[in-house]
């Protein structure tokens, strides 16, 4: 298989900072491969170096079967960048900042015009095209620094963390438009400090902590590391003896039981079926759940089993 | 090289966008030179207008014009610093440097576009100067070429600025560390007074130095040889200016697109 990204051992330090300790990861095209870390783990210093803008201290990295450090210019036609790491001028219309980026990719005036206008369409920007773009919304220029990414057809696009300081609103715009690009073909690096964003849009995920990539896979086998789904029920305090009995024959093993809050829960060896079992076992001794559920473990609940710390604290915006 | 032009051109185009939009920006540009003019005119002409040479026709403000033409340039070059690390900041250099562009574009397009906001800025001082009574007392093809020369030192000398907004990184410190140069360069020089009175050691360096050389042979062409030191002719002097212009691109454009390539906000 062809990996359109890969890199081999890639470090870099800034200073006494080590900023990259040794990524080796790759993927193949046609896909969203999401690099999911806190603040500071080393993910804009990946995109970075895979970009072009930084050089690693060693290690390789490759786009599209091209070594970014020893042929830059090549490396550069085949990719877009978004995110933080790269801006819109807010001081043109967004017309004009998509047309100066594809004039600036290498198409004709009128080439860059017609792409321009398509991308507009695309990203539902041309009643706004010729404002300002000081002017738009938080999610409006994010939106439009997408676009300006794609404009010149890159094999791979770079999204740093594309959502990050957005409100929720803008966030489903976002995603949506990625999900359009991926069913178009485009494959997508993307990081984020969202764990939901990576569960909804990667097909593969790596962890990325300190520098170090700690674990890989897709979202389904991340979760199998911490255990499958669990079914979760609250009881009123004097039942609670009753419902662990009854649980217990329903598991084939004791549960879990916080006697204090009446919490119980054991695994759900059989997903839904075991949560309808549960209700139904429970009705039968007349015992009337304050809450039940079946909890499916989150990107979160793999962050803190992996790392020993949860992930940053998801900003609610 | 057709795609050097053609990024060159959408870079321009863009920076002189940006100056257009940016109202401020230009009246304050075009309120500090017509401020120095008004200033220097008005306060030291009564005292200095009887020590010059007679090709100034007495007057100051024709000694004090073709000295501005170069002080007015050297100023406004320093908006290349300021504005290459605001385009850092950003985070729009790092677009510009993902792209697949010639890497020398977004400075060239930055050093043109503000040699042409310059150019408007010293022609808009040419008209307040004849308005307060300024008059060319060679010919108009010799105010033409010290404007030409003014604007090509202006030019070379944003390079010199690029190079050390590159260096600087964040706009406040481009701006401390850009008027570093300026000070000495266009006080201690020949584009106020005369340099016969400063003392020796400052004198050698103020009659050498790239400024004074740019003024001087601005002053020739606008009031002719008269005008000029002891010895020295306009040919003399242009042929110095140009080559202070050369030189200072020979040295500052490598050493400008080195640093941009190496810039990381």
């Amino acid at each position: 298989m062809t990996l359109v990204v890969a890199t081999e051992s890639v470090t870099k330090r800034f200073g006494s900072v080590v900023a990259l300790d040794g990524v080796t990861f790759g993927f193949e095209a046609g896909i969203v491969y999401g690099l999911l870390g806190p603040n500071g783990a080393g993910k804009t210093t990946l995109i970075r170096i895979l970009t072009t803008l930084l050089r690693p201290d060693s290690g390789r990295a490759l786009v599209d079967g091209i070594d970014v450090v020893a042929q830059p210019g090549p490396a550069r036609s085949r990719i877009g960048l978004a995110g933080q790491s790269a801006a819109v001028d807010g001081f043109l219309t967004g017309r004009e900042n998509i047309e100066m980026i594809g004039r600036l990719y290498g198409l004709t005036a009128r080439e860059s015009k017609r792409r321009t206008e398509e991308i507009l369409e695309r990203i539902g920007l041309v009643e706004a095209a010729d404002r300002l773009v000081r002017t738009y919304s938080g999610g409006m220029r994010r939106r439009l620094d997408l676009a300006a990414s794609m404009v010149g057809r890159p094999r791979v696009l770079f999204l740093d963390e594309p959502t990050t300081g957005i409100d929720p609103r803008s966030r489903l715009d976002i995603w949506e438009l990625i999900e359009d690009l991926v069913s178009d073909g485009t494959t997508i690096l993307l990081t984020t400090q969202y764990l939901e964003e990576a569960d909804r849009l990667a097909s593969r995920i790596g962890v990325i902590d300190n520098g170090r990539l700690i674990v890989e896979g897709t979202p389904d086998e991340l979760k199998d590391r911490v255990g499958g789904a669990v079914v979760e029920v609250s009881v009123p305090t004097d039942r609670v003896d009753e419902a662990t009995a009854a649980l217990k024959e329903i598991a084939g093993e004791p549960p879990k039981v916080d006697r204090v809050s009446g919490h119980l829960s054991i695994p759900a060896v059989r997903g839904a079926s075991t949560l309808v079992a549960v209700v139904r076992r429970l009705d039968q001794l007349g015992i009337e759940p304050e809450d039940i559920a079946l909890h499916k473990p989150t990107l979160d609940d793999v962050f803190l089993t992996l790392t020993g710390h949860p992930a940053e604290a998801e900003v609610t915006a | 090289m057709t795609r050097l032009v053609s990024d060159v051109v959408v870079i321009t185009r863009r920076n002189l966008l940006r100056n257009l939009r940016l109202p401020q920006l230009v009246l304050f540009a075009t309120v500090q030179p017509v401020m120095f003019l008004v200033l220097f005119n008005y306060v030291f002409g009564g005292s200095i207008g009887l020590a010059l040479p007679p090709a100034a026709g007495g007057r100051y403000i024709n000694w004090l014009i073709p000295g501005l033409l170069v002080q007015v340039v050297t100023f406004g070059a320093a908006q290349t610093a300021l504005g290459l690390t605001e385009d850092l900041k950003s985070g729009v250099i790092d677009r510009f440097r993902s792209l697949p562009m010639t890497r020398a574009a977004v400075l060239a397009g930055r050093t043109l576009a503000d040699s042409a906001r310059n150019g408007f800025v010293v022609a808009l001082m040419l008209g307040v100067g004849a308005v307060m009574g300024f008059r060319y007392q060679t010919g108009f093809l010799g105010l033409v070429s010290a404007f030409l020369l003014a604007l090509g030192f202006g030019y070379s000398f944003s390079w010199v600025m690029a190079t050390i907004g590159l260096f600087a990184k964040d706009p406040e410190t481009a701006q401390t560390a850009g008027f570093l140069p300026l000070f000495p360069l266009v006080f201690a020089s020949s584009v106020f007074v005369p340099t016969q009175t400063m003392p020796g050691w400052l004198r050698a360096f103020a009659d050498h130095q790239p400024v004074t050389v740019i003024g001087n042979a601005a002053r020739g062409l606008i009031l002719g040889e008269g005008a000029l030191p002891a010895g020295h002719t306009v040919a003399s002097e242009v042929r110095g200016a140009i080559l202070w212009i050369g030189l200072i691109l020979v040295v500052f454009v490598p050493l400008a697109v080195r640093a941009y390539r190496r810039a990381v906000a």
